[in-house]
């Protein structure tokens, strides 16, 4: 199953939580968009498709 | 400077449900580094600070949200980046999840090299994230009728710019910012294109209860220093607009009386 985190191709990835684990440990101020819908933390445990793409994001410097 | 000059005739700056003491909102783009920063959000004496939302960075050393946290300002997140009205609502709603605030610094961008809110876009994006909630301040170009257009839509408040990001050219259309002062009900923050003390000075001089800037602080040659310069501008550009100017006249008017004149 081929899943797209942050634009790079991954295996491996099943839910939700692993494609944010597969790019970063903190989970203070993260949010996260499948398919371009945001996906609250609570349902983290989503499992994904193949195909899915996952945009993993947080705060950084901006006016 | 004096700060009593100031805080004795005027009432703290109400956004929404929240009061700000300072009148300076700090950008964080541009800034050198994490300590720099640091140094600057203290120096300007903000209250707010703007982040913009992006993927993940593995490799970053330290966070921005760790810096907010230390220097004890409240975070304002952006939709920096945004074209069109969608994008920017996703973009709210990721930081509203990310960061737990409903409050969103509208941006809709609507031409690559000036950078100019696109203003159908952008009162579409206001439209709808004010439906759902959020707090919405608009980063808008200094068109009075936009403004308008934005508060009754039912922003908390309207965001003109003084010249397009970045540019530090200062307030080019004073006419229209005064303009917009004038008609608002809800606080006018001046955004964009302040390039040095004096910029913000007028901005507040013409009725702006607030000024946003960024690049004017974060890539000065000592960002510190003009934090420091800028809180003093919007302090005093404040106070010369409560104190209320002088007319300007064509002809000289002696301050000194000729009257009791010498006869020499």
């Amino acid at each position: 199953m081929k899943i797209e985190v942050n634009g790079e191709a991954r295996e491996g990835i099943a839910t939700i939580a692993d494609a944010v684990a597969a790019v970063t440990d903190a989970r203070r101020g993260i949010a996260v968009a499948l398919n371009g819908e945001v996906v609250p933390r609570s349902e983290w445990d989503r499992p994904l498709t193949d195909g899915d793409a996952v945009e993993v994001l947080t705060a950084t410097q901006g006016g | 400077m004096d700060q009593h000059a100031t805080t004795r005739t005027d009432a703290d700056l109400k956004i929404a449900d929240k009061t700000f003491t300072s009148r300076l909102i700090l950008g964080t783009g541009g800034a050198a580094n994490h300590a720099q920063l640091a140094e600057a959000i203290t120096a300007s004496g903000t209250e707010l600070v703007t982040v913009a939302l992006r993927r993940v960075d593995p490799g970053a050393s330290g966070s921005i949200l760790d810096v907010i946290e230390r220097c004890g300002v409240e975070l304002l997140p952006n939709t920096a980046g945004c074209f069109t009205a969608e994008q920017a609502v996703r973009t709210a709603k990721l930081a509203r999840e990310a960061f737990g605030t409903n409050w969103i610094k509208l941006e809709v961008i609507g031409d690559e090299d000036t950078l100019l809110p696109d203003p159908v876009e952008l009162l579409d994006a206001a439209e709808t994230l004010v439906a759902d909630g959020f707090t919405v301040l608009p980063y808008t170009s200094d068109d009075p009728v936009l403004a308008r257009r934005l508060e009754d839509a039912g922003c908390a408040a309207v965001m003109p710019l003084a010249a397009p990001i970045g540019t530090g050219l200062g307030v080019r259309n004073p006419h229209n910012m005064a303009l917009i002062c004038e008609n608002a009900n809800v606080p006018v923050i001046c955004d964009a294109g302040i390039g040095t003390a004096s910029d913000a000075a007028l901005a507040m001089e013409l009725g702006c209860s607030a000024v946003l800037l960024a690049t004017a602080v974060t890539r000065a040659a000592d960002p510190a220093l003009m934090a420091a310069a800028m809180r003093d501008a919007v302090n005093a550009g404040r106070a010369a607009r409560l104190a209320g100017r002088i007319p300007k006249r064509h002809l000289a008017n002696a301050s000194s009386s000729f009257e009791g004149m010498a006869d020499l």
